[in-house]
């Protein structure tokens, strides 16, 4: 249902103060749902539609679950999408509902100017609605189960996508070179006969012949280079039926409408924060609201100890560097001041803060935000800490409070958003057709179970065996799948043996 | 969303069913698991069990618990604990097992469980006709209020008056319903037949059954329970120990009561057939007696006497009787061979061994598989 005229007008005069401070939205339409259908709405990920799959289903039972007993409840959504939507819940005050339209106005324009978000579809609600007919003409066609179990496998898959891939200009085309012809034409300087023994040695041009040999050797591996988008490889090379095909590509299509999403939480949510705390204390609350607001607002920043608050971080960070760049407390001068109270205190007056902000929202995504603007002061003011596991009590405890290690191990959880590097090193391993993964390991483990049960899917969909070679305890082991419906076997990796993945050792 | 989008059935309803059906069909396949397993007894809250079922999540490669930790915020020194309970403390070791919990309900339990065991609907024994609560109005009468009006009749009526007596113009089709016309729906009791069922819990207490063999009872009895009470509406269950002596209990008693006398079974078919003679009159009631022993009995004169009792009065009643055996290490088992011998061919006995947990589901199959 579209706002009542009381929303309506709190929209209007809140997006005009959206655009006073210089926020650069799409279009945004809002919606008003009860509880089910926000409940509905979160479960399908924040569209309408979407392809028939019973874990939105598991989604929605939580979610009302969580709901009816009170424990849970969603304030608003809001999609990526141009125009963008967003949808309130019909039962919450107005002072929330102000607060959510401005918190709002500050996603959308995040998603329409950070540079991640320059690739995704802008037309996603059309898009998914058109996957789930796809979707659902297959079923009718295939079977449901067919089809289920088929997209049960893609999307155990899901989150082994290369979200920078996005943006890399592809090289044109190889072509489809005869190998011979190019290993009888080493490149030659230009030469008149009588000088070209000279001008190209005989030495120089064997050299050549060899390199240009081994790269045609090298371009006849599949993959030429280990491929993070193993989605993309399964699409091009598993032996897939046209239906399949097109189920994958859809699971691979949102993933990389998602991926930006997770690749920003903290800085998507800080900037909606820092915009709906800004708007609300500057331009909109009224004095009956300010109580019931702050205890909204404090509700939406609290931390605990065991548990990163992204709103809180990025909100903080962001207010952070605006206060830096209006008092000119950046680059090497101040980083180099010895004198902490002066470092501290430094006030060059600059008023550089507003505009520092927008371009970071611009540029940066949570790995970069975070290695570039916590600093010692920082990491003290917001008494971050490094907590973990006690091998003799096998309690939780704070282990550290030094901001480097802080950084550190925040950087390390945020990379490639929380997710395991895994490569596709070989297509055609052992010249058998099996599929080779190599998981790039930095520190931690993989789950073994749901290592072992996506193993399976994966080598259900390439229909060959599969091998994952990563690290269990220390050890670099090779894990094989023969059969979907076969065991895993387990085999360690001697260090005498040819690491197959790339820097591997 | 448009209006129309919420009369019609909401898309969601379509992945909840499905999900629904998988979770069923999860547990239809683990049941054997489920059953073996005593912890569901625990997790029964009113009409609700909830099922852990961690398999149902969509595998993926991700990283197992980092023995490294986080990053939090808050106040402590190195070395101090994060609060416990304070939501995500223990990240560190919890991250990994992620174990989702399904509920569903006692009804639909019984439901899987009688289609994985192919059980038959029991056939009731007694006639009890009850009015069913509310009725049906499908019937007529002419008298009601203007509420229970049926319009189609009452216009009937009142255009066939109106015709025959001439007053009904077609040009002017106007029809005027006078007292006389006026038909009301009116209620009809619908008669429904009320079974009554008792089960009657019996199982030995001396000191050869453990604490092993009491959990497989427990367990058994759970699913019997189960399983009973969505074939009958209105159901009893009463409780007798026994050891040398026999005596009726509550259910926490009968569970975890620890006795070390001897063994004499007739003491307790002697219980039970009082109780039944006095409480539970066969005509009206669905009767269920259930044994469980490990086997050993004070003599064969006192099994004599069993059979005896069983024959004279507690077969004369029972819709079935059955037996339950638990191996244990102390039990001779002579009591399930001396029933067999005795009741060779007789459908109302039921004996069962039960060998460990495993063994329930298959227990459970040969009681319940006659559908008496």
């Amino acid at each position: 249902m579209s706002l009542t005229p009381e929303l309506e007008a709190a929209r209007k005069e809140i997006e005009g103060y959206a655009r006073e401070y210089g926020l650069d939205c799409f279009e945004t339409i809002f919606e008003l749902l009860d509880s089910d259908e926000l409940n509905e709405v979160a479960a399908f990920g924040g569209f309408p539609t979407r392809y028939p799959h019973w874990r939105f289903g598991m989604e929605y039972n939580q979610l009302d679950k969580g709901y009816s007993y009170g424990l849970s409840k969603i304030y608003e959504l809001v999609i990526n999408n141009d125009p963008c939507y967003a949808y309130l819940m019909r039962s919450n005050m107005l002072v929330d509902q102000k607060l959510v339209m401005a918190h709002v106005f500050g996603h959308c324009d995040f998603f329409k100017n950070n540079l991640w978000f320059a690739k995704t579809d802008r037309k996603m609600m059309d898009r998914m609605a058109n996957h789930g007919t796809v979707v659902r003409r297959l079923m009718d066609r295939v079977g449901l189960e067919p089809v289920e179990r088929f997209l049960d496998c893609c999307l155990s898959l899901d989150n082994l996508i290369d979200p920078h891939s996005m943006f890399i200009r592809r090289r044109t085309e190889p072509t489809e070179a005869d190998p011979a012809e190019a290993e009888e034409a080493p490149v030659k300087f230009r030469a008149k006969g009588y000088m070209d023994a000279f001008i190209n040695p005989r030495a120089a041009t064997d050299r050549e012949r060899a390199r240009i040999r081994k790269e045609v050797a090298q371009d006849a591996k599949l993959p030429p280079v280990p491929v993070r988008d193993v989605l993309s490889f399964l699409l091009e090379y598993a032996p897939l039926k046209r239906w399949q095909q097109e189920v994958l590509e859809i699971v691979r299509e949102e993933a990389y409408y998602f991926a930006p999403q997770a690749m920003t939480k903290i800085m998507n949510e800080g900037w909606a924060s820092y915009w709906h705390s800004t708007m609300m204390t500057q331009k909109i609350l009224r004095p009956s609201e300010v109580v019931d607001y702050a205890d909204h607002h404090s509700g939406t920043l609290a931390t605990r100890p065991g548990r990163l608050n992204p709103y809180k971080l990025g909100i903080e960070l962001f207010r952070d560097i605006e206060d830096r760049w209006n008092r000119g407390k950046f680059g090497s001068q101040w980083e180099d001041m010895e004198d902490h109270e002066q470092k501290r205190r430094l006030n060059k007056k600059l008023g550089l803060g507003r505009e520092k902000i927008f371009e970071v929202r611009r540029t940066h995504n949570d790995v970069t935000f975070v290695d570039t603007f916590i600093h010692e002061e920082f990491a003290q003011a917001q008494k971050m800490f490094v907590y973990g596991v006690d091998r003799r009590t096998g309690r939780t405890e704070i282990v550290d409070r030094d901001w480097r290690k802080v950084k550190e191990q925040l950087l390390f959880s945020l990379t490639n958003w929380g997710q395991p590097y895994i490569y596709v090193t070989d297509g055609n391993y052992e010249k058998r057709g099996e599929l080779y993964l190599f998981h790039k390991w930095g520190g931690v483990d993989l789950q073994f179970d749901f290592a072992q049960a996506t193993l399976k899917n994966l080598c259900w969909i390439w229909d060959r065996p599969v091998h994952l070679e990563t690290m269990l305890e220390n050890k670099a082991v090779l894990l094989t799948c023969k059969n979907a419906d076969g065991d895993i076997t387990q085999r360690e990796l001697s260090p005498s043996e040819e690491p197959r993945g790339i820097g591997a050792g | 969303m448009s209006r129309d989008a919420r009369l019609s059935v909401r898309k969601i309803d379509r992945d909840r069913n499905r999900f629904h059906e998988i979770v069923r069909g999860k547990i239809k396949q683990d049941l054997k698991k489920y059953v073996s397993h005593h912890e569901l007894l625990g997790r029964k809250g009113g009409n609700i069990v909830s099922i852990p079922m961690p398999q149902i999540e969509l595998p993926h490669f991700r990283f197992g618990p980092n023995p490294k930790g986080g990053v939090g915020q808050g106040d402590g020194q190195p070395g101090d604990p994060l609060q416990e309970g304070d939501g995500e403390g223990e990240a560190g070791e919890g991250a990994g097992q992620h174990s989702l919990e399904v509920e569903i309900t006692l009804d639909e339990l019984a439901k899987i469980l009688g289609e994985e065991l192919e059980l038959p609907r029991i056939q009731p024994r007694g006639n009890n006709q009850l009015p069913m609560k509310g009725g049906r109005y499908t019937g007529l009468k002419p008298t009601g209020p203007e509420s229970l009006r049926h319009f189609r009749r009452t216009y009937r009526r009142a255009l066939l008056r109106e015709i025959a007596t001439g007053t009904y113009d077609p040009d002017d089709p106007v029809i005027i319903p006078i007292r006389d016309d006026k038909r009301y729906r009116s209620r009809r009791d619908v008669m429904v037949p009320d079974f009554n069922a008792v089960i009657i819990y019996m199982m030995d207490v001396s000191g050869s059954m453990g604490k092993e063999q009491k959990d497989i009872v427990r367990t058994e009895s759970f699913w019997i329970d189960t399983w009973l009470r969505s074939q009958y509406k209105n159901i009893e269950t009463r409780y007798i120990v026994h050891d040398a002596a026999a005596k009726e209990v509550d259910r926490e008693t009968f569970y975890h009561l620890r006795e070390s006398g001897g063994t004499k079974i007739s003491s307790a078919y002697e219980l039970c057939a009082r109780i039944i003679e006095s409480q539970f009159p066969a005509d009206q009631w669905n009767i269920y007696p259930f044994h469980f022993s490990d086997g050993d009995n004070w003599s064969g004169r006192d099994t004599e006497r069993c059979v005896k009792l069983l024959n004279d009065v507690l077969l004369q009643k029972a819709n079935v009787f059955c037996y339950g055996q638990v191996r244990s290490a102390y039990g001779s088992g002579q009591f399930k061979k001396d029933l067999d011998r005795a009741f060779e061919g007789d459908p109302r006995v039921i004996t069962s061994d039960i060998a460990d947990r495993d063994g329930i589901l298959g227990s459970i199959r040969s009681f319940l598989g006659t559908g008496r």
